[in-house]
């Protein structure tokens, strides 16, 4: 090391910087000396890792601080602390994922977890089964049909408006007053916590149905609530970016403002549109607070919305969690719990990536 | 194709235009309805004889303990959150590879898609049994700092735990909206500052980190909002009580949980009772959000102006 330090002082440009390999050098050696240490207090793959990781990024920085000099040597903490940040935030993402595959599998394979609901499971079933080592009866499938009827219904109460509220801000406007009220509240709807949403419904449809009024309609008006500001952005982002050539274009052949908006604006902003409109249900399909308030708890296929309490894959998850059918024998319930954390995971993911897969298939042709 | 030609073209200019203001009108009522039908039915709680509401000191003793439990729970979630989310964003946008930086963007918005039921079956089942050993082992080194005194709770379901999972939730929102500000960073100072002999670091405290002061700020607010409002994470992972300064006992509330929690089975005044609780967390994170969204704009302005 000496003597080649001593080489590398002939050049004035090289002097006082680390040789190339030294990062690999550190890391070979902290993760030698990190197993070392590991070795005295117990050793976990875990622990090891971020051992190696603090003892890479420590004498990385020791290193250049004395040979490079204070500021390289900050540089090089400053990047080893971002670094690791982005690291220590993907941990939970991971921890997460796993772990709800590792627990949601087996329930998610058991035979007629897709196709049967909890009609008739009660916990005498549950505890039978987890005595008799039989498989877990009572599935999802009504949770799946009420989380696609009320996502739906909500889904064809906020499209229009927040489509139509989207085309007034960008194509009637003209930026007055009152589109400045409701781009702020839509922003201040966009921060409205989804407990207050579902409590907002419940309070409507408490007052004009009668107390109580738990329905799956109830809670699609909440999710509205919450899915009309998501819909009104990413659709305002879009219509902004189409092109004023193509609307000018359409006046300068005497076409009218409506058609014009119908078939030139809107075609072309439609890959944005429903990739936003996607996104939206992505993130409403997740919720519960609001389903909680108001759909209440059914056990059973409910496939009216207008009447009855309604089940929703999320619902389901909190109540099997919370409340296990069986108080003694909590297994069977967390089993079906974590199996639908994961179907909604799944489905969730599906909803994103077909977001991006309409956003870029279907990209809008803007100039060139 | 005909109707363009005939009269029909202008009431459906005429149509459109309406259907366009009112869908607009209909946001503006429905945000008033909101409120209106919140404070309707909150009236009674006010009203009532301050015995028969919970606790039976009045509501103004009901709601302070959950309102203090809620602002602990996401100041939690904001210390945890904030730093970590404005180096991912820096990660992202100056230190990863430009080719990486899509890819990554796009996990950590994985991070927000996941659904908050499941971070809170995850917290409750798997962080807090992880966090049982550190909580014992605070409370025995550290239980003089009243935030740790023991004992610890036996299941790790503590407030703590709580905003830890909070501020995972968050984290994505904070990270993501610094991004977008550390992006607009002008590239103009930025090259200045590595042309006058810069590190990366010092050319991000001096072009970058001045320039995102505002956006930072409002990122962090909204991030707030949501820890705040969120009600899932906190009702599944948190095992309930009165208000206690110690973060790794079970106890505490928050305004969100209590309402997802009781509200299933709440009838007459105790109904009203959680609509006004839930009025009060309206009103708290409109009051957070507005200021954020102020100063998004005052910073518009100002990065406009430039």
């Amino acid at each position: 090391m000496a003597a080649l330090m001593t080489e590398r002082k002939r050049s004035a440009l090289t002097r006082g910087r680390l040789p190339r390999y030294t990062p690999y050098v550190v890391a070979g050696s902290a993760i030698v000396v990190a197993a070392a240490l590991m070795s005295l207090i117990g050793f976990n793959v875990f622990g090891w890792a971020v051992l190696s990781a603090v003892l890479f990024a420590a004498g990385n920085v020791a290193c250049s601080a004395l040979v490079e000099g204070r500021r390289k040597a900050m540089d090089k903490l400053a990047t080893s602390v971002v670094a690791g940040a982005f690291l220590v935030a993907l941990l939970p993402l991971v921890s997460v994922i796993w772990t709800v595959l590792v627990n949601g599998i087996p329930g998610l394979l058991a035979p007629g977890f897709l196709g049967t609901s909890m009609k008739g499971v009660t916990g005498t079933v549950d505890n039978a089964s987890v005595t008799n080592h039989t498989p877990v009866l009572g599935g999802v499938y009504h949770a799946m049909l009420g989380s696609v009827l009320i996502t739906l219904w909500a889904t064809l109460i906020s499209v229009p408006v927040g489509l139509l509220t989207s085309i007034y801000l960008v194509e009637y406007s003209a930026d007055n007053k009152f589109s400045k009220v409701i781009t702020f509240l839509v922003d201040v709807m966009t921060g409205i916590p989804s407990i207050v949403a579902g409590l907002f419904a419940a309070a409507f449809f408490g007052l004009v149905m009668g107390p109580g009024t738990k329905t799956g309609f109830v809670a699609a008006v909440a999710l509205s609530v919450l899915m009309i500001p998501v819909v009104v952005r990413s659709s305002e982002e879009m219509l902004k970016i189409v092109p004023n050539e193509l609307r000018e274009a359409a006046y300068a052949l005497g076409v009218r403002k409506w058609r014009t908006i119908l078939k030139v604006v809107i075609p072309t902003a439609i890959s944005g549109i429903a990739s936003g409109v996607t996104l939206a249900i992505a993130r409403v399909i997740g919720e519960t607070a609001p389903l909680l308030v108001t759909a209440g708890f059914a056990t059973q296929i409910n496939s009216n919305v207008f009447a009855g309490w309604m089940a929703s894959l999320p619902t389901f998850i909190y109540t099997q969690i919370m409340t296990p059918t069986s108080p003694s024998n909590p297994d069977p319930s967390a089993q079906r719990a974590w199996a639908a954390a994961l179907l909604l995971i799944l489905l969730v993911m599906l909803l994103n990536l077909g977001a991006r897969l309409v956003a870029s298939l279907f990209a809008p042709k803007t100039g060139r | 194709m005909k109707s363009g030609r005939t009269g029909t073209g202008r009431a459906g200019d005429k149509v459109f235009s309406g259907a366009a203001l009112g869908a607009g009108v209909l946001i503006v009522v429905v945000l008033f309805a909101v409120a209106l039908f919140l404070v309707i039915q909150a009236l009674p709680t006010f009203s009532a004889n301050p015995a028969d509401i919970t606790g039976g000191r009045g509501f103004f003793s009901y709601i302070l303990p959950i309102v203090i439990g809620t602002l602990i729970a996401a100041a939690i979630a904001l210390v945890i959150a904030t730093p970590i989310g404005i180096a991912v964003a820096l990660y992202i946008s100056h230190y990863a590879p430009r080719s990486m930086a899509r890819g990554l963007g796009y996990v950590v918005d994985l991070l927000a898609a996941i659904p908050s039921v499941i971070y809170g079956a995850w917290g409750a089942t798997f962080l807090a049994s992880q966090l049982k050993a550190p909580y014992q082992w605070l409370a025995d080194n550290l239980g003089w700092i009243p935030i740790f005194g023991g004992p610890a709770s036996g299941t790790g379901k503590t407030i703590l735990t709580a905003g830890i999972v909070l501020a995972v939730m968050v984290l994505p929102i904070i990270a993501s909206l610094t991004r977008e500000i550390f992006l607009q960073a002008p590239m103009l100072h930025q090259e200045a500052a590595l042309a006058l002999g810069a590190t990366r670091w010092e050319m991000i405290r001096m072009a970058v980190l001045p320039f995102a002061r505002g956006g930072i700020i409002s990122a962090v607010m909204l991030g707030l909002g949501r820890a705040l409002g969120e009600t899932m994470a906190v009702a599944l992972v948190l095992s309930s009580g009165p208000l206690i300064a110690s973060l790794i006992r079970s106890g505490n509330q928050t305004i969100a949980a209590e309402i997802a929690l009781d509200f299933p089975e709440a009838f007459g005044l105790r109904l009203n009772e959680l609509i006004a609780a839930g009025l009060v967390l309206f009103l708290i994170t409109l009051l957070v959000n507005m200021v954020a969204r102020w100063i998004i704009s005052r910073h518009k302005e100002f990065s406009g102006a430039n």
